[in-house]
């Protein structure tokens, strides 16, 4: 068995030999990762890295052509439809582009999980959608269409919608690219405060370092399909990884040392 | 040779798998449907698209193509002298052939391709997979009162084509070539039987179901095809597709039925 990134005595997410194609490129190689519970872990990468596709594969959307992942005990890649849905009663997901259903307001995206899945009355669920509207500061757009918000808007509608449940587990693709400071300042205190009051497990995606340093517990660093580095965010400063350097100091990519052979390869020579 | 036969290969399998995913979610959603919970809101809504809004459509062509049918029916009926068939002759191809065949275009063109646009947007700004995230099954949520609507939908809009065709037709033999009155509903009446108004509502049903599920699953399906990663070009591609797919569907369907049947 490969050396596993990970800490925690009983991880909420613990991915194993993981593998993915789009075929026939491979996108994730021998990834190996445990989420700890009840804290918040940031996947940092390149972009293209595959941070999305690892975020895919654990929310089940994408098979992977080998390994597992286990989510909160489950290993979804091998579970029944009725096993997977009962996980994921319990996470909830705000994509990188929001996601929001388009033929409904940004109340009724809220209120759909609450409608499907339990049986409260129509005041309590008026009353719960506006409490998670308030808690990203939404209150305002609450009968605005998905096409009348602005980027942020439409990230923090997201959000809203993905903890009107209250899941145990919270996935973030990417939540403040595009967002103003002050915004994006308000969204990494939103998830620390999730953390805190209600022990949520959150995975966030994003390249922001200043809001990697102020919200992570962990860092997993990703770089062409691998997970790099996995370690809590001292010891991602510390590491002497020159890519992890390199991104941490936003360096170029690379050096081209070879002038003449880059040249040649950008005409294609 | 063998790079033609095999390209042969890969496009007759290209379509097996095309023709299996789209029976498969079929299934799959007469499936889901079975289990409650039943909602009839949802059915009614797209009722209302696919049914309402394609109405104004439907009457309109319905009254130009009876009309016209009244008027080639006369000339050819004049020159054999008999032209109290021309009753018959109106009501048995509206009711068999052209008001099922001429309904289902319709609505292939009315609410089909914009049911593939909607999902094929839904998919590929990831509402689907949202959707699907949340533990509420696409296909039951989103197809199921789609199908169903259609299911209902056509063979009603196919009533009024009927009616507003044979009325067409009255209209011009009647009203505006004096054909006797009495003749042309008689000879209606006396042609048309109940195994014909039978297969013509038949036959609207298995259109409308054909038409509902081709447009669904061009549009549910089309990440798994070359227009998936290919943005708002590839919905207008799977919207074209569907629009083709379901028209050719409903033309070769009717030859079917009516050599089998
Ligand atoms: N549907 C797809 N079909 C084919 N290739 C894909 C698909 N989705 C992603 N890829 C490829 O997988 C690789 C990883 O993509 P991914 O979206 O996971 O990157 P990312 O790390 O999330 O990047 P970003 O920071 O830009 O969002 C990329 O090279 C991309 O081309
Ligand atoms: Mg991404």
């Amino acid at each position: 068995m490969t050396s596993v990134a990970g800490t925690a005595a009983s991880p909420a997410i613990s991915i194993r030999n993981l593998f993915v194609d789009y075929f026939p490129r491979r996108i994730l190689t021998d990834v190996n990762l445990d989420i700890p519970a009840s804290q918040i872990t940031v996947i940092m990468g390149q972009s293209g890295a595959g941070k999305t596709t690892l975020l895919r594969c654990m929310l089940g959307l994408k098979k992977p052509s080998s390994g597992s992942v286990h989510i909160l005990g489950t290993d979804i890649v091998r579970a029944s439809r009725r096993e997977l849905n009962a996980v994921r009663k319990q996470m909830g997901v705000a994509f990188q582009g929001g996601a929001l259903f388009s033929s409904m307001s940004v109340a009724e995206n809220i209120q759909l999980a609450l409608r499907e899945h339990t049986s409260l009355d129509e005041k309590t669920i008026q009353i719960m959608t506006r409490i998670k509207l308030d808690m990203v500061n939404m209150l305002a757009a609450e009968n605005l269409m998905p096409s009348e918000l602005s980027g942020g808007m439409t990230k923090r509608a997201a959000l809203a919608r993905a903890i009107v449940m209250d899941p145990k587990l919270l996935f973030f693709d990417e939540p403040s690219a595009g967002l103003d400071p002050s915004t994006a300042a308000e969204l990494d205190q939103l998830m620390i405060t999730l953390k805190t009051t209600l022990r949520m497990t959150i995975i966030v995606v994003t390249h922001e370092l200043d809001s990697i340093f102020k919200i992570a517990d962990h860092i997993a660093v990703m770089a062409n399909g691998r997970v790099i580095e996995f370690g809590t965010p001292q010891q991602i400063i510390a590491s002497a990884n020159p890519e992890i350097q390199g991104m941490l100091n936003r360096k170029p990519r690379e050096n081209i040392v070879d002038t003449d052979a880059h040249l040649r390869r950008l005409v294609g020579g | 040779m063998r790079a033609a036969l095999e390209k042969l290969g890969a496009v007759v399998l290209g379509w097996l798998e095309h023709t299996g995913r789209t029976f498969n979610l079929l299934l799959l959603v007469t499936v889901e449907l079975l289990q409650p919970p039943y909602r009839f809101y949802p059915v009614v809504r797209q009722m209302y698209f696919i049914g309402a809004r394609s109405l104004t459509l439907i009457v309109v062509s319905g009254l130009t193509i009876g009309m016209v049918l009244g008027l080639q029916f006369y000339n050819i009926l004049q020159r054999f002298g008999s032209v109290d068939l021309l009753g018959a002759g109106v009501s048995l191809s509206v009711i068999r052939e052209l008001g099922p065949v001429m309904t289902a275009l319709m609505v292939v063109g009315r609410a089909g391709s914009s049911i593939t646009a909607e999902l094929g947007i839904m998919r590929i700004t990831e509402q689907i997979d949202a959707m699907d995230c949340m533990a509420i099954s696409p296909s039951k949520y989103l197809i199921g009162p789609k199908l169903l609507a259609g299911l209902l939908s056509v063979p009603l809009l196919t009533m009024v084509f009927d009616f507003v065709a044979l009325f067409g037709g009255y209209f011009v033999g009647v009203v505006m070539f004096g054909v006797a009155e009495g003749s042309y509903v008689n000879g209606m009446i006396d042609t048309v039987e109940w195994s014909d108004v039978r297969i013509g509502l038949e036959k609207s049903l298995i259109f409308g179901l054909l038409v509902t599920l081709i447009c669904c699953a061009e549009g549910f399906y089309m990440h798994l095809t070359k227009a998936g990663s290919q943005g708002a070009e590839g919905v207008s591609s799977v919207t074209t597709d569907a629009v083709v797919l379901s028209s050719i569907a409903v033309l070769y369907s009717d030859f079917l039925i009516e050599a089998l049947f």
